[in-house]
């Protein structure tokens, strides 16, 4: 017997609901809440274990004011940010295009298979040295090395997202003449987006943690660059800033940005 | 075949006939499932504006048949010609497959070419099927009688040639499915329209169909193809109707 309704039900939910503006006011007072706590708490260990390599919120707020005044701030977030932006773009593009491929045709699957899950297993270190050994210290590399370490999630994602697509949405495409635009824009796609957006959180959040690494291995502008000089100084206080900076940049992105666009691509759900 | 007692019913024009004839359909083994041989040696004609009612068990083969006439199957033995009414088919699916991120309204446009007259009429069939409040909902929320519903209009939209037509009538209630019955016919008397409908519902399909097939269970092969002999207003007639049904399904 064929299947009652053509739902889909292998797409993965979107993580957050679109929410009223009450209920974001209520999360964002509850978030703001328990950072508060967690900024008290530390203020109370740091003053009570009196170690520099344990400096108070209040000195890291100090440091962070001091770099941005200065303008360092500035210079190594937006370098370190077209970075992201740039290896983001290119392997959310090029992980796409493989996975797509790879969940339509079945011999490439098996092929390519083992490669997939080999450079899932790759290290982010290996790729990161051998692309600085084999190209140079240049950005070419760097993006490069953060790239390969992308792609093979964004693939696997989009595999899957390939290998659910409806048949029976096809076949209506098909019937009712579609071609091959229209199929695109609204029967593919559609299906896809939500595979994709989950690439794109994950994806995010795993650039610029590997960006990080390869600013401080191989680059003179960024934040990992900035943070490995404050390494070699073992000054703790500026690490926490640019933490705490770059982590605010990213849940500006992902508040602003990400989720109400996942938001807006999902309206249509019961 | 094809008599004249359903006089202005079936207007035999000078137009080709569809023709089907499928030596052996099997579906190839999947998992620890064996291969499966699902039609074997169906071949019928179909003539231009006739309405032809397919039924059979469940299982036996109807959507699988109904599949390779619209082209979409392609992996069998035997041919289809459908003439060139081919360019103007449609088909009412079993499910509705409507697209769920697209509102019904979208849903029956996207089935029209862009800037065709009868984009303007899609308002006019969403509520003559019943879907005026719901134009402009999403097909998960509506209820799986009004998705059907909105997949006829589809249909019905296009003024199709061929209407290949899966149990469309399934899961709405009588008074619903009646309304939906008379304006199907309405269609069909109106444009040059040759319906394949498949249906369980036998007194459905005495109403409605000019000729019945009833393919065999197991592997579907014909097990009776009969005209039904009723005149235009004998089909209201109970009486008639259930008189016709026994003659052809105590066979
Ligand atoms: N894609 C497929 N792969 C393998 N077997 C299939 C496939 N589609 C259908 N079948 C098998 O073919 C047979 C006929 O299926 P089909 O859907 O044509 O039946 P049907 O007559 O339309 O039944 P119903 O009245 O329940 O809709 C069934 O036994 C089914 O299991
Ligand atoms: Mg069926």
């Amino acid at each position: 017997m064929a299947p009652i309704s053509t739902r889909i039900f292998s797409t993965p939910k979107p993580i957050a609901a679109p929410l009223g503006f009450t209920a974001v006011l209520e999360r964002l007072a509850w978030m703001a809440g328990s950072l508060l706590a967690l900024a008290v708490l530390w203020q109370l260990i740091a003053v009570y274990v009196q170690n520099k390599y344990l400096p108070t919120p209040i000195t890291v707020f100090d440091v962070l004011w001091r770099e941005s005044a200065s303008g360092d701030l500035w210079i190594n977030t937006s370098a370190t940010l077209a970075r992201v932006a740039v290896a983001f773009v290119v392997s959310m593009f090029i992980g796409t295009a493989i996975g797509l491929a790879l969940g339509r045709f079945k011999t490439a699957d098996k092929f390519f298979d083992a490669w997939l899950i080999l450079f899932l297993n790759l290290p982010a270190l290996v790729t990161i040295t051998l692309c600085y050994i084999w190209f140079g210290l240049t950005d070419i590399a760097a993006i490069t090395a953060v790239a390969l370490n992308k792609i093979p999630n964004v693939a696997v994602n989009m595999r899957e997202g390939a290998r659910s697509l409806s048949k029976d949405l096809d076949e209506m495409a098909k019937i009712y003449k579609f071609g091959w635009w229209k199929t695109l824009r609204h029967v593919t796609l559609p299906q896809l987006a939500p595979f994709f957006a989950a690439s794109a959180r994950s994806g995010l959040s795993l650039v610029w943690k590997i960006v990080l690494v390869v600013e401080a291995f191989g680059r003179s502008s960024g934040v990992g660059y900035r943070l490995s000089i404050a390494f070699q100084e073992f000054d703790v206080s500026t690490i926490l800033a640019y933490a705490l900076a770059f982590i605010l940049i990213v849940q500006a992105i992902e508040f602003l940005l990400l989720q109400p666009l996942q938001a807006r691509v999902s309206a249509w759900r019961r | 075949m094809a008599s004249l007692n359903v006089a202005n019913r079936e207007i035999v024009s000078g137009a080709a006939p569809i023709s089907v004839s499928v030596h052996r359909k099997v579906f190839p083994p999947v998992g620890d499932r064996p291969a499966q041989l699902v039609l074997k040696d169906i071949s019928f004609e179909v003539s231009p504006r006739s309405f032809l009612v397919i039924t059979g068990p469940s299982g036996c083969g109807k959507s699988t048949l109904l599949n390779i006439m619209a082209g979409l199957d392609r992996d069998y033995d035997g041919s289809v010609d459908l003439g060139p009414a081919r360019d103007r088919l449609a088909f009412i699916f079993q499910t509705p497959r409507l697209l769920p991120w697209r509102t019904v309204y979208e849903n029956i446009s996207l089935a029209l070419p862009d800037g065709d007259p009868r984009q303007s009429r899609i308002a006019a069939m969403l509520e003559r099927v019943g879907l005026g409040q719901a134009m402009n909902a999403y097909p998960e929320r509506l209820s799986l009688g009004m998705q059907r519903r909105a997949a006829l209009a589809r249909g019905f939209i296009l003024e199709p040639e061929i209407l290949l037509m899966d149990e469309p009538f399934v899961s709405l209630d009588e008074q619903t499915a009646q309304s939906l019955r008379d304006l199907l016919l309405e269609l069909w008397h109106s444009h040059p329209t040759t319906v394949i409908f498949v249906t369980h519902d036998r007194t459905e399909a005495i109403q409605l169909g000019t000729r019945i097939l009833r393919l065999a269970p197991g592997k579907a092969s014909v097990m009776q193809d009969v005209t039904i002999d009723l005149t235009e207003a004998q089909r209201h007639d109970r009486a008639a109707v259930l008189a016709e049904q026994n003659r052809i399904f105590a066979a």
